[in-house]
This record gives structure tokens, C-alpha cells and sequence, in this order.
């Protein structure tokens, strides 16, 4: 298809009618055109504005090396409001107005359900720097962030051993909670534990009464959240100042990303543990490095960083290693380039491509909050999307186009 | 039984929830028929107030009795003068520049502070203990509270001479404007004064919810459906709603999960105006204030 049009511009500017327009065509693709779009205002800005620092970061990283095949790498940002509809609005302005040579987008599935096709159909290149629940199987996204096969699948086994084996599940009552919450009961069953119940909860409750009343009637070993958002933080003081955190622990797989850590007192947040791809205990020298350079960057206020953050500096990274790969920014080229696989050694560890999924292998770190900060206690290498490849693979089947999970596991075959 | 002793605390405990949130909103819109879209900023601020002056070494009741609602007050009273004067009668108009204001504040706090502000404050007062079951001590204290706000809110309106003058002035502006008062004074102490108890009730709320720039969201609805749920009585109305919509939806939420509390409090809602269009004081506790 790419080639065809390649063929046909050539063709075209053979014509020394169309000359004018030919140069004015060069002139404009001088530079490489990078697209961030993301949440910086309304609701979802705490997951946005860390992310968007970091993207800026990794931009200017990249132009101060040099650029990427000789070119500048020029960041248009878009900022989506934690709006759905302004999301498909920008995304189509990118591929088609801008003709962006890459477009990462992109915070809630829902955000990312609404553009991926759009992207597709125009033909840009789509990331998706973001942890989510698994599922999604196309050529033209790819979604590196940590997936419940790599995050829940290993922090559900380690609190079970660590606490005991009855669960009671509270999750936010839309397409990540529900789809989690169905990952948190099979990895409960697979380790021999029983689920006690299953909470879900809209985006704006704040009262947090009766299910912290029903908790303590059920009599579990521990919680375990998927709660999302700025009301939902009222879970975790509600339920420490009814001192429930000193006998029954939380485990979390969403605790962190928005830096709730910070926004609860450190009696209140004592002892949580949460999984993820990136904490910034995790010890590495490129890690340190990169904090360093943040820290002269932002200065003293900086947001602490997390897995969306790191990830957003990372997937653009790996982008433009695949674009140096490819020797080119063209669409399939590069593509190729990352499924061959790429790696980006990035501060959380090697992020590597899995040719299968066009999701990533990664490492995953388990970490207790001491204090109003992660401590890393455990980690794992290397770990595959092991969940995503249940369902896709688009080496047999490069057409393979959905988002598999929108319906819960029932596609993996799984029954809860 | 020590499991519904507990749980009857809950449910009190989130009727005075609503109540608390609401009662702000109940004098600036109840009362002076200002519809006001920023009132869950106003709260919000309430609640920044107390973040950023624990943060920088206040006492936090302090914090939470004192300078909330004097913050925001403050705050309520500027708005007023600058905005709101101008739209008195114009409810239609109100809703848009109120509307605008709960951008414009979202905004101004946004820059100032970030996306989110760390804090160290957790609820006071440790733990009760029901049999086997605990509550949070700070749960009693925001109960023991909103009645005690409810209480000077009707000892102000019913006992002094302000709160005379303000009834008769949102009764009939022109006659009280004829015996001698001045309206737009009134006007503005008595809209102060709603913000000042959305500040105190956002403050309040402080140290068990979360506090954001954008957290006012997730109260300005609830405020609202509980108010006009009320109907034109201040107190009696706001009672009356509170107690309604919050016990429907606290026994929801234990028997049926959260979303379906959340539900069956808009059902109710929706049932009710139906059916008594004005609100429950419309209908019962008429001369009630």
C-alpha cells in the first residue's frame, strides 16, 4: 500500500507541473513529526501531566543526540481534557492533518479503543505507553505497558503467601476493574485461595462506609484493589481510620500510578503492596542517571515517577531506536524494525518487543509503600505478556485487529 | 448484632454525609435561588485550604474549623461582588458564569498546586470499637458536627436580626429594600455565608476523601439532587433529602454493591420529583425553615 503511494508520488513529481507542490511536501516532512496526546486537564490529569513531562524529556533527549536519521524530532502535544471525544478529534488531526510519523496516545482503554481504529485507517504508527488490562491485537498499536499476566499474576501469589488465602477484590466499575478483577479471582483460584466478594465501585464515590462495614463482616486475609481515580483515594484513608489496615493488609494493582502514595499520610498508606513495571527504587544505573537528569530538569517539585510516566519516555525511545533500525520513518518499515524484536534498555530494566502480541517483555517489581515511598521487594525478569498471547498472534495472522478482553476472559477460554 | 449497630452507624454516618456536602449548596441555591455549578470547587477549596496549611505546620482543627471556612468565605464573598450581583433573577445565566467559575478555580488550583498535592493529614480521633466490629472515631465527629451546623444555621436564621433580614430579603427584595435594608449587602453576607459552610464542610471531608483540583466533581451532583430532593426549605429540606437519598443509598450499596446504591439513589430521586414536584418540603414540613 505505502509502496504504491511511494511509487505514485515519484511518478507524480516526474511531472514538472506538480513540482511546486513536491517541494512545499519536502520542505514540510524536514522534520519527524512526533504526536503525544494525553490527558494534561480534568480528571485523569494526575496519570497525564507526569506523562507528558517525560515525553518532552524523551524528545529533547533524542534531538540532543543528534535527531534520528539527521532529522529534528519535532513534539506537537495535544491535550485530550479527559475527554473521549477530543481524543478522536486530535488523533485524526495527527494522521491526517499533521501527518504525524507517530502518534502516542492515550490513558484509559477507553481512550485508546476510541482512536486505534482511526490510526489504523490512516495508517500512523500508534503507541500505547500505558498498563492496562491485556487483550488488544493489532499490527498497527503497540501497547507496551505491564498487562495483568505480568503484574497481578505474580503480586497475587506473593501477598497470598505473605497474608493468607480468603481475597476480598475491590476494583472501579469500568472496562480496566471489571477485566482485572476477573484476572485477580482466576490467579486467586490458580493459587489455591478462595474469593471472598467482589467489589465494584462508579468513579465518584467517595464514601467508602458500607463496604468497609462488609469487609470486616466477611473476615478476609486481605483486599485487593483495582480502584481508579481521585475519589477512590478516599477508599484508603476510610479504611485505615477504621483501623482496618493494621489487621486486614492491601494489595493494590493501581495504587501508585496516579502517586497515591503521596496523597495519603504515611500511617495510612504504611505497608500497601503494589506491582508494576517501574518504581523509582528500581536499582540501575540507568535508572539513577535518568533521575538525576530529571531532577536537574524539573527541579525540587518534580512528579515522582511510575510505571505511566517511565513507560511514556520509554516508548518513544523504542521508537526511535526502531526508526535508527529501520533507517527510515516509514510506517511498516519501523514496524518491522520493532517486532525484529527491538530492545530499549530504559530506568526500569530492558523493554523488548514480543513479535507475537506487539505488546512487551519487561521486567516486573513487587514493592511495599514504607514512609510515602515505594521500596522494591522483589523482581522479576523479563516477564512475557503472557496473557495477550493467549488470544493474538499476529505472526500467524498479521490481520488480527481487536480488542479481544472487551468482553472479559470468556475469550482466552477462561471462566471465572 | 454488633454487625447492625455497625452498619446503622454507617448509615447515619452517610446520611450526615450528604448533608454535610449539601448544606452549602442549600443556603446559596435553596435560598437566594443561585444556581450555583461551582459549589463542588468551593468545597474543594475547603479542602486545599486544609492540605496546604497542615502542610506547612498548622494544627489541622485548626485547619479544618477555622480557616476553610473563612478561605472560602472570603473567596465567596469576592465571587459575589464580582460575578454573581450582576445575575441576580438570571438563573439561566448564573448556571453558565457559575459553570465558568468551577472551570476558572479547577484552573487557578491546578497551576498553583499540580495535578495532585501531597499530604500528610489522616482522620484524628483513632478507632471505635462495635463488638467485633470497628468504625472510625472521626466518622462520630463529622456526625456530632453537621447537626451542630445545622443547629446555627437555624439559630442564625430563626434567632438573630441578620438572619430575619436575609429571609425577608430573599422573600420580597424590593419590600425589604423599602423598610430600609440593603439588599445587596444581604445578598452578599448571605452567599459568604453558603460558601463559607461548603469551605468548612470541604475541609471537614479533608482527612478521609481524596484532594484534588478536580475532586469537586464527584460532590456537585449529589449536592444538587439532595437539595432540590429537599425542596425549598433550608434545613428541614436538606434534612428531609439527606435522610432520604442517603439511607436508599447506603442500604443499596451493603446489599446490592456501590453501583447499585449509586442507581438506586437517582431512581429515587427521579421517583420522588416525579412525583412531588417541589421537593419534600414542598408537600410536608411546609412552614418549616
Amino acid at each position: 500500500m505505502s509502496l504504491s503511494r511511494r511509487m505514485f508520488v515519484t511518478g507524480v513529481s516526474a511531472a514538472a507541473l506538480a513540482a511546486p507542490a513536491i517541494m512545499g511536501r519536502a520542505q514540510g516532512s524536514d522534520k519527524i513529526k512526533f504526536v503525544s496526546i494525553l490527558d494534561q486537564s480534568g480528571g485523569l490529569d494526575i496519570y497525564g501531566a507526569p506523562m507528558v513531562e517525560t515525553t518532552k524529556m524523551a524528545i529533547d533527549d533524542i534531538n540532543a543526540a543528534g535527531g534520528l536519521l539527521g532529522r529534528e524530532v519535532e513534539l506537537t502535544i495535544y491535550d485530550a481534557q479527559s475527554n473521549i471525544q477530543l481524543y478522536t478529534q486530535y488523533a485524526t488531526q495527527a494522521a491526517a492533518g499533521d501527518k504525524a510519523d507517530t502518534v502516542h496516545a492515550g490513558i484509559t482503554s477507553a481512550s485508546r479503543e476510541a482512536i486505534r481504529a482511526t490510526l489504523a485507517r490512516f495508517q500512523t504508527l500508534y503507541f500505547y505507553n500505558v498498563q492496562y488490562e491485556g487483550g488488544v491485537c493489532d499490527m498497527n498499536n503497540f501497547c507496551i505497558g505491564s498487562t495483568p499476566a505480568q503484574t497481578v499474576a505474580k503480586v497475587v501469589p506473593y501477598v497470598m503467601k505473605k497474608w493468607g488465602k480468603k481475597v476480598y477484590i475491590v476494583a472501579a466499575d469500568y472496562n480496566y476493574g471489571q477485566i482485572t478483577a476477573q484476572w485477580m479471582q482466576k490467579f486467586v483460584k490458580d493459587n489455591s485461595g478462595e474469593t471472598l466478594d467482589v467489589e465494584f465501585f462508579p468513579l465518584d464515590v467517595t464514601n467508602f462506609g458500607p463496604t468497609i462495614q462488609k469487609i470486616q463482616a466477611a473476615k478476609p486475609d486481605l483486599v485487593i484493589s483495582a480502584l481508579v481515580g481521585g475519589a477512590h483515594v478516599s477508599f484508603y484513608k476510610q479504611y485505615a481510620a477504621a483501623g482496618l489496615n493494621k489487621d486486614i493488609p492491601v494489595a493494590s494493582t493501581t495504587f501508585g500510578v496516579g502517586n497515591e502514595q503521596t496523597m495519603i499520610s504515611s500511617e495510612e498508606g504504611e505497608g500497601l503492596i503494589a506491582a508494576y513495571s517501574y518504581f523509582e527504587a528500581v536499582d540501575n544505573p540507568t535508572n539513577k542517571d535518568f533521575l538525576a537528569r530529571l531532577d536537574a530538569r524539573l527541579g525540587a517539585g518534580r512528579p515522582v515517577m511510575n510505571e505511566l510516566s517511565i513507560r511514556s519516555y520509554e516508548g518513544a525511545m523504542l521508537w526511535a531506536e526502531a526508526v535508527k533500525a529501520a533507517g527510515t520513518t516509514e510506517r511498516m518499515a519501523v514496524t518491522e524494525a520493532l517486532r525484529a524484536p527491538q530492545t530499549y534498555n530504559g530506568p526500569s530494566g530492558p523493554v523488548t518487543i514480543d513479535a507475537q502480541t506487539n505488546h512487551a517483555v519487561q521486567n516486573v517489581y513487587i514493592a511495599e509503600v514504607k514512609n510515602q515511598k515505594f521500596e522494591v521487594l522483589e523482581s522479576f525478569e523479563a516477564q512475557p505478556p503472557a496473557d495477550t498471547m493467549l488470544v493474538c498472534d499476529l505472526v500467524a495472522n498479521p490481520n488480527q485487529n481487536a480488542f479481544l478482553f472487551e468482553n472479559g476472559l470468556k475469550a482466552a477460554g477462561i471462566d471465572i | 448484632m454488633d454487625q447492625i449497630a455497625a452498619l446503622l452507624l454507617q448509615l447515619v454516618y452517610g446520611v450526615a454525609n450528604l448533608a454535610l456536602i449539601s448544606m452549602g449548596l442549600a443556603i446559596i441555591f435553596g435560598m437566594m435561588r443561585v444556581i450555583n455549578l461551582a459549589h463542588g470547587e468551593f468545597l474543594m477549596l475547603g479542602g486545599y485550604t486544609v492540605v496546604v496549611a497542615t502542610n506547612n505546620g498548622v494544627n489541622l482543627w485548626f485547619a479544618m474549623l477555622i480557616l476553610a471556612p473563612l478561605v472560602v468565605g472570603l473567596i465567596g464573598v469576592i465571587v459575589e461582588r464580582l460575578l454573581i450581583r450582576w445575575l441576580y433573577g438570571r438563573m439561566v445565566d448564573t448556571l453558565l458564569a457559575t459553570w465558568g467559575l468551577s472551570l476558572l478555580l479547577i484552573g487557578i488550583v491546578t497551576s498553583v498546586f499540580g495535578a495532585s498535592t501531597a499530604t500528610t493529614i489522616s482522620a484524628p480521633l483513632g478507632v471505635i470499637r462495635i463488638g467485633g466490629y470497628s468504625s472510625s472515631g472521626y466518622d462520630l465527629f463529622l456526625l456530632g458536627v453537621t447537626l451542630a451546623l445545622g443547629l446555627a444555621i437555624y439559630a442564625v436564621l430563626k434567632l438573630t436580626k441578620l438572619g430575619l433580614v436575609a429571609r425577608g430579603t430573599m422573600q420580597n427584595a424590593e419590600m425589604a429594600g423599602a423598610l430600609g435594608v440593603s439588599t445587596s449587602r444581604i445578598y452578599m453576607i448571605t452567599f459568604g455565608l453558603g460558601a463559607a459552610v461548603s469551605g468548612l464542610a470541604g475541609g471537614l471531608l479533608a482527612p478521609v476523601t481524596g484532594v484534588l483540583p478536580t475532586i469537586g466533581a464527584t460532590y456537585i451532583a449529589k449536592a444538587f439532587i439532595t437539595v432540590i430532593s429537599g425542596g425549598a426549605s433550608i434545613l428541614a429540606g436538606t434534612a428531609a433529602g439527606s435522610v432520604l437519598l442517603g439511607l436508599i443509598n447506603g442500604v443499596f450499596s451493603f446489599l446490592a454493591g456501590p453501583t447499585f446504591g449509586e442507581v438506586a439513589l437517582l431512581v429515587a430521586a427521579i421517583v420522588l420529583l416525579r412525583l412531588m414536584p417541589r421537593g419534600i418540603t414542598g408537600r410536608f414540613f411546609r412552614k418549616s425553615l
